[in-house]
């Protein structure tokens, strides 16, 4: 399935849910806030939603320091 | 013709002079403001001009700061930022940096929370002093604020904010801002609060730490009323700490994006 993630084009075997996406990314799924369709996502929905075709997701990694 | 003095309305006859009214209704002020502007020299006054006396050492009132606030950034400006309210999560580097700028402007209301207490080391770059170690932040930044402006209301919440009680305290504000430590902390905070209140636009920051350079921190818009201030990258880590200017320099970006919102500009 082609989805689309921070402005690119990426093509990823299914099924796939969003903390495996984020695994797969190596990014630390309580450091990331996932936006899917234009739509947020808190953490505890990201195991639960599987990936589709044509989604399209911004993920914003966040550092420490305040 | 009428004019303003110390925020009263007053009728005056056309020829008067500045020095003449000053004699007349304060002698003994040492500082006179004209439209925002302090005039050392006499002057004829004119219909319309806001005039304020002020004697040095002398404190103005609530009121009468906030006239004088009021010429400077406008009244329409004033008004509006008068009567908003802003939340800010986190009262450390960025927190007491930006509800400082924010009551300089003059936001009307800001909503505090932190359950921290002032440590030695944050003096390095939070808005504190030496004398209030100890203390809960979010009371020694009331503090702090209300001797810069009387006419701010703070409302202080001395706990660790969660996604169970973010909406009981937060829900109510129209921008919110993320000025946590911690990524997960500032990623919990983004995704509860921007899932509960999606109208709200929030102003968060990520990336501060050490000296690079001051222009790698920027202003983005990152989804649907999430705006994003600092480079994004430079995390706090052994050997590059958190230091004032930067930190300062990401607090002064959310707090200006935070105005532009409430004047109603994208912030960039």
């Amino acid at each position: 399935m082609l989805l689309q993630i921070n402005g690119q084009n990426r093509e990823y075997p299914a099924p796939l849910n969003i903390v495996q996406l984020l695994a797969h990314l190596q990014l630390a799924t309580e450091r990331v806030v996932v936006e899917l369709n234009r739509e947020i996502l808190t953490a505890d929905k990201l195991a639960d939603t599987q990936l589709k075709d044509g989604d399209t997701l911004e993920l914003i990694q966040f550092v420490g320091g305040g | 013709m009428q004019i303003f003095i110390n925020e009263q309305s007053l009728k005056i006859q056309i020829e008067a002079r500045l020095f003449e009214l000053r004699d007349r209704h304060k002698p003994d002020a040492d500082l006179l403001i004209v439209n925002g502007f302090p005039v050392s020299q006499d002057q004829p006054l004119n219909d319309g001009d806001r005039i304020v006396l002020i004697r040095r050492g002398e404190q103005p009132t609530a009121t009468e700061l906030e006239a004088l606030m009021m010429a400077r950034h406008t009244p329409g400006v004033h008004a509006k930022i008068k009567n908003s309210c802003v939340g800010i999560a986190g009262a450390g580097g960025l927190g007491s940096n930006i509800a400082i700028a924010l009551a300089r402007v003059g936001v009307g209301t800001l909503v505090i929370a932190d359950f921290d207490l002032v440590e030695p080391s944050n003096l390095n770059r939070q808005q504190y002093f030496i004398d209030q170690i100890g203390l809960p932040k979010v009371a020694a930044l009331r503090e702090n604020l209300q001797r810069i402006n009387p006419g701010v209301r703070v409302t202080i919440i001395q706990q660790k904010i969660t996604p169970d009680n973010l909406l009981e305290h937060f829900s109510a504000v129209d921008v919110m801002v993320e000025a946590f430590d911690a990524a997960e902390q500032k990623a919990m905070l983004i995704s509860h609060f921007l899932r509960s209140c999606p109208q709200t636009p929030l102003v968060a920051a990520s990336g501060m730490a050490g000296y690079a350079a001051s222009n790698s921190i920027s202003t983005r818009k990152m989804a649907k009323n999430l705006y994003l201030c600092g480079d994004g990258t430079t995390a706090a880590q052994p050997g590059r700490g958190l230091m004032a200017p930067r930190v300062g320099i990401a607090a002064h970006h959310q707090a200006n994006a935070v105005l532009r919102l409430l004047l109603g500009v994208e912030p960039e």
